[in-house]
């Protein structure tokens, strides 16, 4: 286990160098002046942009330019937004609010998606399982926002159950509905994935023997039919990562919480480049560590994987 | 047969006219081989979901090709008199906060919404098929880069890319939005026709047609290619919905196609202002945004099933 951690550690390193290179390279390098995009119309006097040039060390060769960029991303420097707050601390502010909508999305989809997976797989081909292959197929074809309208409309407006607007220190409470929202798509992903897998296994080898030994049902399915069922479903919770990060961006923005993705949000409308730029910069590593993460847990979950070469 | 060892077969092989299992064995020669993708159509269209997707398909091309045929009105003309007006004779839908025509503007917006999905799917398709394919059957230094880079590209969730190059790009357009969403996504598709590829080159055909001595290249194109195609069509189906909604995500962030040109993204972001006094003004784009990605979702399901052997045995 220790060898596959160094291996698997040792791997995401040139994937950070890269993924945060392309990003560097494409925002700072491309035609046109990224200075001058600032000012729009009204070009700025050479030695203002002199200054700025010298702020964000374009003023040296590209690679070491990338290299001060990455140490700034790596020691917590993430540059200053427009408001000349720095972006380290919106960050640090909004981190845990999105946190806690994440975890909130995740613990819906994963326990919401599981069950009505096992029940469909279960019962395969019967009314319950049909009805849910459509729901999953309508719920994956409707884009997050378009749910989020219309939750917010629906629960929010017509029914007054919850708040529309999320008010600034986000309690639970006033996070069910934008959880629920940003679960959706991925919660219809899990129940195909956990039908499928759930259907799979029910005429595994193992599963007529463990019938044929004389276990309960009951038995049959929660120890051996759903836990080997689990294995890809914890695969896609941690692909999922990335789409839950996209997600809070429209989430966040439609129900205005004071998160990563809402300021991201905020940040983009405004035309905030460098903030974008740093906020995405960021998020990208957290969904490699994510990735990391749940392939740590996959290893340690399933021996062969640690054993494959 | 003078061979010593076919003599002694004989011993233990009764003669064919002794044996009841000839006629079951027997092999029809006189009927013509069937391709994988004769028995897929076959499979297809014996299923609802297959026609259902497939009528919804020809529907939307046919309102991409030939808006007109649905609506007079022009989408473009609008009266504020009739800002957020009811539904009235001739305008089923009603009128946005601008006085345009619903109807109208749903039907002709999806021209722009459908063109970023088709060309973002041929770029990707081509692209990402082409390198996934030569990487996997040539490997070595190609396939290490190809490996690598898409580590990379993984990293970064389509749209997230996209929002950072959108925000720095000069100009947008429907043609610059459908570049950088291939750019980012086309490792997925060059993910799978390696896989694909890989599994193919070890097969016996490839062996046998390489022993006659038919040119490496040409295997890859007359034998390999044309036995891997079937996960790419099936991922290139289902992702034409994944990045009709990419675009109208970029769009609905202000980060897509300029808001003079008439997507449902754009009409959706617009109509967000006045959910509260109009929400049907936001809900019929969002309808028909969401019809058109569950449309080639469906005929992704339906054409996956057909093509997989596996999985049309267990159903």
């Amino acid at each position: 286990m220790l060898w596959y951690t160094g291996k698997r550690l040792l791997q995401t390193i040139p994937v950070f160098f890269g993924a945060t290179f392309l990003i560097y390279f494409m925002v700072f390098s491309l035609p046109g002046d990224p200075i001058a995009a600032l000012f729009g119309d009204h070009p700025p006097a050479p030695a203002v942009i002199d200054q700025i040039r010298a702020e964000y060390n374009l003023d040296k060769p590209f690679i070491v330019q990338y290299f001060l960029y990455v140490g700034g991303l790596l020691t917590g420097d993430l540059g200053t937004t427009f408001s000349g707050r720095p972006v380290i601390d919106v960050m640090v502010k909004a981190f845990p609010i999105t946190f806690r909508l994440a975890m909130l999305a995740l613990a819906f989809e994963a326990i919401a998606g599981i069950l009505v997976g096992l029940i469909s797989g279960l019962r395969k081909g019967k009314w319950f399982d049909s009805s849910a292959l459509v729901v999953s197929l309508l719920l994956i074809s409707v884009p997050t926002f378009v749910i989020g309208f219309v939750f917010q409309l629906v629960f929010g407006i017509q029914l007054g159950w919850a708040r529309t607007t999320v008010s600034g220190d986000a309690p639970w409470g006033e996070l069910v509905l934008p959880a629920i929202v940003l679960a959706t798509t991925s919660f219809a992903y899990i129940v195909r994935l956990t039908r499928a897998s759930v259907a799979d296994n029910l005429n595994a080898d193992f599963v007529r023997t463990a019938t044929a030994k004389g276990l309960s049902r009951r038995r049959v399915v929660t120890v051996h039919v759903l836990r080997n069922s689990l294995v890809p479903v914890v695969t896609f919770l941690g692909v999922d990562v990335g789409s839950l990060m996209v997600g809070a961006i429209v989430t966040e923005g439609i129900f205005n919480i004071n998160g990563v993705g809402g300021t991201l949000y905020r940040a983009i409308n405004l035309g905030e480049g460098p903030t974008v730029v740093s906020f995405v910069a960021v998020m990208v590593i957290i969904f490699m560590l994510a990735n990391l993460l749940v392939d740590l847990l996959y290893a340690a979950l399933d021996p062969r994987i640690r054993y494959a070469k | 047969m003078p061979n010593n060892n076919s003599r002694r077969q004989d011993h233990f092989v009764a003669a064919l006219e002794d044996t009841p299992i000839a006629p079951i064995d027997k092999l029809d020669e006189s009927q013509k081989a069937r391709s994988t993708w004769a028995d897929a159509w076959d499979a297809m269209r014996r299923r609802p979901m297959f026609w259902i997707a497939s009528s919804l398909i020809l529907l939307i091309i046919v309102v991409v090709l030939f808006p007109t045929l649905f609506t007079q009105v022009s989408p473009t003309v609008c009266h504020l008199a009739d800002s957020n007006g009811s539904p009235t004779g001739g305008h089923p839908l009603g009128f946005t906060r601008q006085g345009c025509d619903v109807f109208s503007r749903v039907i002709h917006g999806a021209q722009a919404s459908v063109t970023v999905g088709v060309v973002t799917m041929v770029l990707v398709t081509l692209f990402g098929g082409t390198i996934g394919a030569l990487a996997g059957y040539y490997g070595g230094w190609l396939d290490a880069i190809v490996s690598r880079v898409g580590d990379i590209f993984f990293a970064l969730p389509l749209v997230l890319g996209a929002i950072v190059l959108m925000q720095v790009l000069p100009a947008r357009t429907a043609v610059s939005v459908a570049l950088v969403l291939a750019l980012f996504a086309w490792p997925q598709i060059a993910r799978i026709m390696r896989g694909a590829v890989l599994s193919a080159r070890n097969t016996d055909y490839v062996t046998a047609s390489i022993a006659l001595g038919v040119s490496k290249f040409k295997v890859l194109v007359r034998h390999v290619i044309p036995n891997s195609i079937a996960p790419v069509i099936v991922i290139a189906t289902v992702s034409l919905g994944v990045y009709i909604v990419a675009e109208a995500t970029l769009s609905f962030l202000g980060l897509g196609l300029p808001t003079n040109v008439m997507s449902w993204g754009n009409d959706i972001s617009q109509a967000r202002t006045s959910i509260k006094t109009s929400p049907q003004v936001l809900l019929y784009p969002s309808a028909a945004l969401s019809i058109t990605v569950l449309a080639f979702l469906m005929m992704g399901d339906v054409v996956r099933d057909a093509l997989d052997p596996e999985s049309r045995a267990r159903r």
